[in-house]
This record gives C-alpha cells, structure tokens and sequence, in this order.
C-alpha cells in the first residue's frame, strides 16, 4: 500500500518549469545579439563623430566654430564658423516646410475626413511612389527643370542656376509623404464619436474637420511637421546638386547656399587627406548635424506617445 | 485632454442658434470651396510626380539602348554607358540582402516573441532603433568611413565596405516592418502550438515565421529599395568616381547607378546631363520592378487569419 501510494506521487507529472533546453537558449543569444547589432551601430556612429569631433576642437575653438560666420576650410586664409552651413540648412528646411505643410496637411485632412475607402486606395500609392524617388532624381528634377523652366522661364525670376529656392521647394515635395502619412494617422486615430457628436450639434464637414478632428489630433500633426523637418534638414542630394555649393551668409532663396549635409557629401566625395583639419570638419559638423536631428526626434516621439495615449 | 475635445465641440457648435434643414448656400459654397481646395493638395504631388516622370522620360528615353546598358563610362558622351555602375548596384544590393535579411529578422523576432518589456535593455534598443531610423543617410556614410573603410574594418573602398554601410542604414527599415508581420501573426496560432508541445523556437520556426513571411518579404524589398537610390553615404565613403572596369567580387573598386546619375548631372557638358536622365531613367525602371515584386507577394501569400 504504501509502495503504491509513492509511485503514484512520483508518476505525477512536473506541473512546474520544463527541463532546461540549451539550445533554446542559445538561440535566444544568437537572437539577442543580432538586436545588439542596432546598439552597436548608434554606439559606433557616436565613437566615431566624437573621436575626430574632440580632435577638430583642439585645433578650432568651440566658440569660433559654433558662432563664427566665416566658413572656408579649404582655401587660406582659413576659417571654420559653422554659421553659414547651418543658416543655409534652415533656410532650405523652411522653404520646404512652407510647401509641405499646408499641402501635406491638406493631403491629410483629405484622405482622412473626405475621401472614400476607394479613393484613398487609388490615391494614397501616389504619396508612396513620391516618398520612394530616390532624392538624387528630385536634384537632378530640381536643377535641370524647375530652376530653369519654373523659376526662370515662368516665372521670369533673376536667379542663378543653383539655388536654395529650387532646392527647398522640391525638397517641399519630398518631405510631403511623411507630413501626411503620419498626420492621417493621428486623424484617422480621433474617435468616430467625436466627429458624429460634431454632426449632431449641426457642425458640416469642413467645421468638423477644422474645429474638431484637428485640434483634437494636433500632437500628432505636430510630430508629422518635427519629423518633416528633420529629414529636411537630413537631406543631401537635392541641395548638393541644385542648391550649389558656395558657404555664404546670406538670406536670399535666390543664391546658391551651402548646407551642413552637402558639405559633407561634398569634402568626402574629393580626397581630402586623413588627418587634415579639412578632414575633421566631416565629423564636427556631422556631429552637430546628427545632434540637431535626434532632439527633433525625441521631440517627435515624444508628441506621438501624447496622442496614442489618448485615444489607444 | 477631454477638456480640450469638450472646448472643440462647444466652439464647432457656435454661439450662433443651430438651422434646422437645409445648409445655407453660402456653407455649402464654402464646403466645396474648401474639398477641391484638399484635392489640390494632393493634386500638386501627382502632378509633380508626372511632370518628374515625363521630363525624365523626354531627356532620357532617347538615349537608352542596349550599348547605353553595356558600356563603360566614356568621356565621349555618345559612348557612354552605364554597364559598372548596373553591376555595382547589382553587388551593393546583394551583400545588402545577406546581411539585413538574417539581422532584421532575427532583430525582429527577438523583439516581439521574447524581448521582456519590463527590462531596461530592451526598452533601450526599442528606442535606439526608432532613433537610428531618423538619422541622416549622410552621417552613415561617416560611420562607413571612419569604422568600415578605415579604421577597425579596415575594407576599403571596396564593395563590401558599401554594402555593409548602405546595410546599416537600411536595417531600421527592415526590423520595423518584420515586427509588425510578426505581431500580425494571432496569438491563438501560438498557443495552440505551444499547447501541442512545442517549444518556442519550434512555435517561432514552424509556426510564427511562415504566418508572417510575406510581410517580411515586402519588408525586404521595401528596404532595398531605399537602398537603391542612396547616394549621399556612397559618395561619404568614397565610392570610386567612375571606374570604367566591373566589379568582380566583394573587395573590388566599385561605382553605383546614383553614384553615375550624380556624377553625369554635375557635368556642365549639356549631353552628359542627357545620360544622366537615361541612367535615372533606368533606376526607375528597376524601382518599379522591386516595387510590383513586393506587391505580388503580399496579394499572394499574405495569410487571412
């Protein structure tokens, strides 16, 4: 009897955890250490910005670089104000900016509040064939069509053929996708009741739009324009080939303009010698390019969390 | 956030008595004004879209034939061609593939099937990814150039070094569209397997990866084809000007299609400017084929749960 009653408490079966598998396990390392390759490519793009960066500072002070207004790193005398390439890159941005937002946001508000499901099928492909043209064809479309047909031929402007004008705007259309992809997200995300309460008090559809649905989505829009601008001011090809390639401080559209993105492109793609202080300014200037653009991002995540919290 | 929406409501109602019946003529005006005033919007992308295209087209289409694809760079712009840079792109695109697909899934699968949220690791490469995804192209192109092609990698300028750097880039790209295949994948589908005695990977391999492969796939593609236009970090790390030889293998010089399109467009030679149309002409092309792949598979093997 008691015999039996002990072969009974050991034939039942282990409710607890399973035997250990190893090679589970070292799968799920192999797995974690292909995530880690994500880390180690932010950890490297840090080391290697901050490396020459601190270098660079020990021949240019900080202040003369961050203030100065003179930008000549190759030609004597030499000066290293970034003040020039950084001016150039917001003037560019905002140009952009001044397309892409009312035609991204009305682009959003359209396919959100107005459009039906099968128009928004045929229509939406087109802002995701415009957000896949590679920006090298948007420069060569900038420099070889707009500035001379649009700007010149057209509209009769005196302006040279490398410009900030032509780059910001098509640039403009470039940016358009993501203002408008992310902002109809945020809208489509406002909750149905909302715009039928809206309805019921008598508002139309354009009051509803404006009035209701847009406040109500509005952290979210604003992510879509931080986010905009930060791949404006992250973009290299359009301005380096229709933009020019002069560093001067200087407020007109008009004139070709500098940006932090094509100085770099552009002292990388000659042969500029390792170790130079022409060398270095790569990595300064790309330092300060990748800090501007992650606060804009944090800035932009942070708007987007606000809106799923709300109505997720 | 209620107080905002309840302030929204009360001012989109108005002050004003509400009509009962019929809008007025001038609202109803004012509405259509202000639809065909969004259409426009869109309307402004399509229409640069087309005119981008036909341009384009007009500039380029003449010069495209078969010696255009199978010759070298020429400094006689009659003869020039594009057959390097193709092979280039080719190469760049393939060492692209071998590394992303492995480490985005992988990234992927470790992320959204046994990534534990509550520990700060995890969380930390969740937000890494998303950062990296917003850093500009060009500053990879400095990760490829002091890491890749100098420094601990050491590889050159070779094809492998762009790969890896256009690889990098892309890799954000890819882990994001996997994860979300992957969560797409019904929760019912893996506990039944796991209720059937299977052990995670087992789940993850049989069961989770098939369910989710065409998203992957489209995922892939997409990222490629991000890839593929790329100049700004190929030209950082110094991709060579316009070798006139092919590539032949992972340690050889190489140019790409963007890298010739760039280089034609600064020619202030008018015909050259005509080939670097015809070059874009065919990257296009080739977009446009990745592109209708992606799409074929997604309508083919995408799984109705």
């Amino acid at each position: 009897m008691d015999a039996s009653a002990t072969t009974t408490t050991r034939a039942t079966p282990p409710l607890g955890v399973a035997r250990r598998r190893w090679n589970e396990d070292l799968i799920k390392l192999a797995l974690l250490l292909a995530a880690l390759i994500s880390i180690l490519t932010t950890t490297g793009i840090v080391i290697s910005l901050a490396r020459e960066t601190i270098v660079f500072f020990g021949d240019v002070g900080v202040s003369e670089f961050l203030f100065g207004s003179d930008w000549s790193p190759i030609i004597k005398p030499q000066s290293f104000g970034v003040l020039p390439l950084v001016a150039g890159t917001f003037l560019i941005t905002g140009i952009a900016l001044a397309v892409a937002i009312p035609l991204g946001l009305g682009s959003a508000i359209y396919l959100s509040e107005y459009a039906g499901p099968r128009v928004r099928k045929t229509l939406k492909p087109v802002l995701e064939l415009l957000a896949g043209v590679p920006t090298i064809v948007f420069g060569y479309f900038a420099l070889t069509f707009f500035t001379p047909t649009i700007l010149q031929d057209v509209l009769k402007l005196e302006i040279s053929s490398f410009n900030a004008l032509s780059a910001g705007v098509i640039m403009g259309f470039m940016v358009i996708p993501t203002i408008a992809s992310v902002s109809e997200d945020a809208m489509s995300a406002v909750p149905a009741s909302l715009r039928e309460g809206s309805f019921g008090l008598g508002a139309n559809r354009l009051q509803t739009s404006l009035r209701v649905v847009f406040p109500a989505a509005l952290s979210g829009i604003v992510a879509s324009v931080v986010l905009g601008a930060s791949r404006a001011i992250g973009e290299t090809m359009i301005v380096l080939v229709a933009a020019g390639q002069i560093a001067a401080l200087s407020a007109d559209p008009r004139e070709p303009m500098y940006t932090m993105t094509s100085f770099i492109a552009a002292i990388g793609k000659g042969d500029v010698a390792t170790g130079s202080t022409q060398y270095k300014t790569i990595f300064a200037v790309g330092m300060l390019l990748f800090l501007i653009t992650l606060l804009m991002n944090a800035i932009s995540i942070r708007f987007v969390r606000k809106y799923r919290q709300v109505y997720e | 956030m209620s107080d905002v929406t309840a302030a929204a409501l009360e001012e989109a109602a108005g002050p004003e008595p509400l009509h009962v019946g019929r809008a007025s003529d001038r609202a109803r005006w004012t509405g259509a004004a202000f639809k065909a005033l969004l259409l426009a919007c869109l309307g402004a992308s399509v229409l640069m879209l087309g005119t981008l295209l036909v341009d384009t087209g007009i500039d380029g289409l003449g010069r495209i034939d078969s010696d255009f694809i199978t010759s070298p760079p020429s400094f006689v712009a009659d003869n020039a061609g594009i057959r390097p840079a193709l092979l280039g792109t080719l190469w760049l695109m393939g060492v692209c593939a071998l590394f992303i697909i492995p480490v985005g899934v992988a990234t992927a699968v470790y992320l959204e099937q046994y990534a534990d949220d509550s520990r700060w690791w995890n969380r930390a490469i969740e937000v890494n990814i998303q950062n990296l995804a917003a850093v500009p192209s060009v500053v990879y192109g400095i990760l490829g150039l002091a890491f890749i092609v100098r420094g601990p990698l050491d590889l050159g300028r070779t094809v492998l070094a762009g790969g890896i750097t256009l690889a990098l880039l892309v890799l954000p790209v890819v882990i994001i569209v996997a994860r979300e295949a992957i969560r797409a994948v019904p929760s019912s589908i893996r506990e039944g397997s796991l209720a059937l005695g299977a052990t995670q990977w087992q789940t993850i391999w049989k069961q989770v990866l098939p369910g989710s492969i065409a998203g992957i796939a489209t995922g892939v593609i997409l990222a490629l084809s991000r890839a593929i236009g790329e100049t700004a970090p190929l030209l950082v790390i110094g991709a060579a000007a316009s070798p006139r030889f092919n590539p032949d293998g992972l340690f050889s010089d190489f140019t790409a299609l963007p890298i010739q399109i760039f280089v034609w467009v600064q020619d202030p030679n008018r015909e050259f400017v005509s080939l670097a149309a015809a070059a874009i002409v065919v990257l296009m092309v080739v977009l446009l084929l990745m592109n209708s792949i992606a799409i074929v598979l997604r309508n083919r093997y995408e799984q109705k749960w």
